[in-house]
């Protein structure tokens, strides 16, 4: 089944909140072989002008991954998830997400296309706090093999 | 009247090295600090079994170990402004010995008046480009 280009005019609804967790900063912190403070003491955090450790640059792919799940859930997407390559990935930060942050995610799909039979799907991820506010929005292209 | 002009950073400087060596444990942690748990990232069977020429490491803790240095540079994360990167090739990390992965930060394009850059990494395996295009835009320290 080739991928549907008509997810591009779909609706996806936002995502159930996301509860950052302090030690899941550390976690994904230590994950990505980080040893700067303030992705781990809480008091080098506050020195900074943060309510709490701040995650790296690229933890927003977790809350991200919320929406990707939902479009490989789609059941007419065309889009198997052991076809699926990463093929670019992209942050534009409003601010860094902080421990204590709960997020919602949104997914518009922007771009489906086709390329000597793989497609490109264009993954483009809203993820704002509690209080409505921007934070971040993720863009994942992902190559979609047609080999099978 | 003095026309001296004080540039603090030039087209072209370093302003960021590491060098991270990652092992089958590595993949393993990112795994579950990230929820990916795709197999191709730590069991061999798996990997070969869909043709690949080993287990290799998750495209985002690459990318994501590659900006720490810029992270670390700049000081405060508030100054990332946006962060991409293209996955041209796969990280294969060896069971005994398992991969270094070398990052290099210079500055690609540079805004003084605004006091942004636009800094270009870097980064390799055994020499070959593992990231295409990695970009990171950052507000100067």
């Amino acid at each position: 089944m080739p991928v549907n280009p008509a997810l591009t005019e779909r609706a996806f609804p936002p995502t159930a909140s996301y509860l950052v967790g302090r030690e899941k900063v550390r976690e994904f912190a230590r994950a990505v072989f980080s040893t700067n403070p303030l992705n781990f003491s809480v008091e080098a955090a506050q020195a900074a002008g943060y309510a709490d450790v701040v995650a790296p640059p690229t933890f927003a792919i977790v809350v991200q991954e919320l929406t990707l799940a939902q479009l490989l859930a789609e059941e007419d997407a065309g889009i198997e998830l052991t076809h699926v390559v990463h093929g670019e990935q992209r942050f534009d930060y409003v601010r860094p997400i902080v421990a204590g942050d709960e997020l919602s995610a949104q997914l518009a799909v922007t771009g489906v296309k086709t390329l000597g039979g793989n497609a490109m799907v264009v993954a483009e991820t809203s993820i704002r706090d509690a209080a409505g506010e921007h934070v971040v929005t993720a863009v994942s292209t992902l190559v979609v093999r047609g080999d099978a | 009247m003095s026309t001296e002009i004080v540039h603090r950073y030039e087209k072209g400087d370093e302003v960021a090295r590491a060098t991270y060596p990652i092992t089958r444990e590595s993949l393993v942690r990112y795994a579950g600090a990230s929820g990916d748990f795709n197999a191709i990232h730590y069991r061999d069977d798996v990997a070969e079994s869909v043709g690949l020429p080993g287990v290799l490491a998750h495209g985002m803790l690459t990318m994501g170990l590659a900006v720490q240095p810029v992270v670390d540079w700049v000081g405060d994360p508030a100054r990332i402004g946006a962060y991409q990167v293209r996955f041209t090739r796969p990280v294969v990390v060896d069971p005994a010995s398992g991969a270094t992965i070398e990052v290099v930060a210079k500055i690609g394009t540079l805004d003084e008046d605004a006091g942004t850059a636009r800094i270009d990494l870097t980064v390799t395996v055994d020499g070959q480009t593992v990231l295409g295009k990695a970009q990171v835009s950052v507000t100067l320290p």
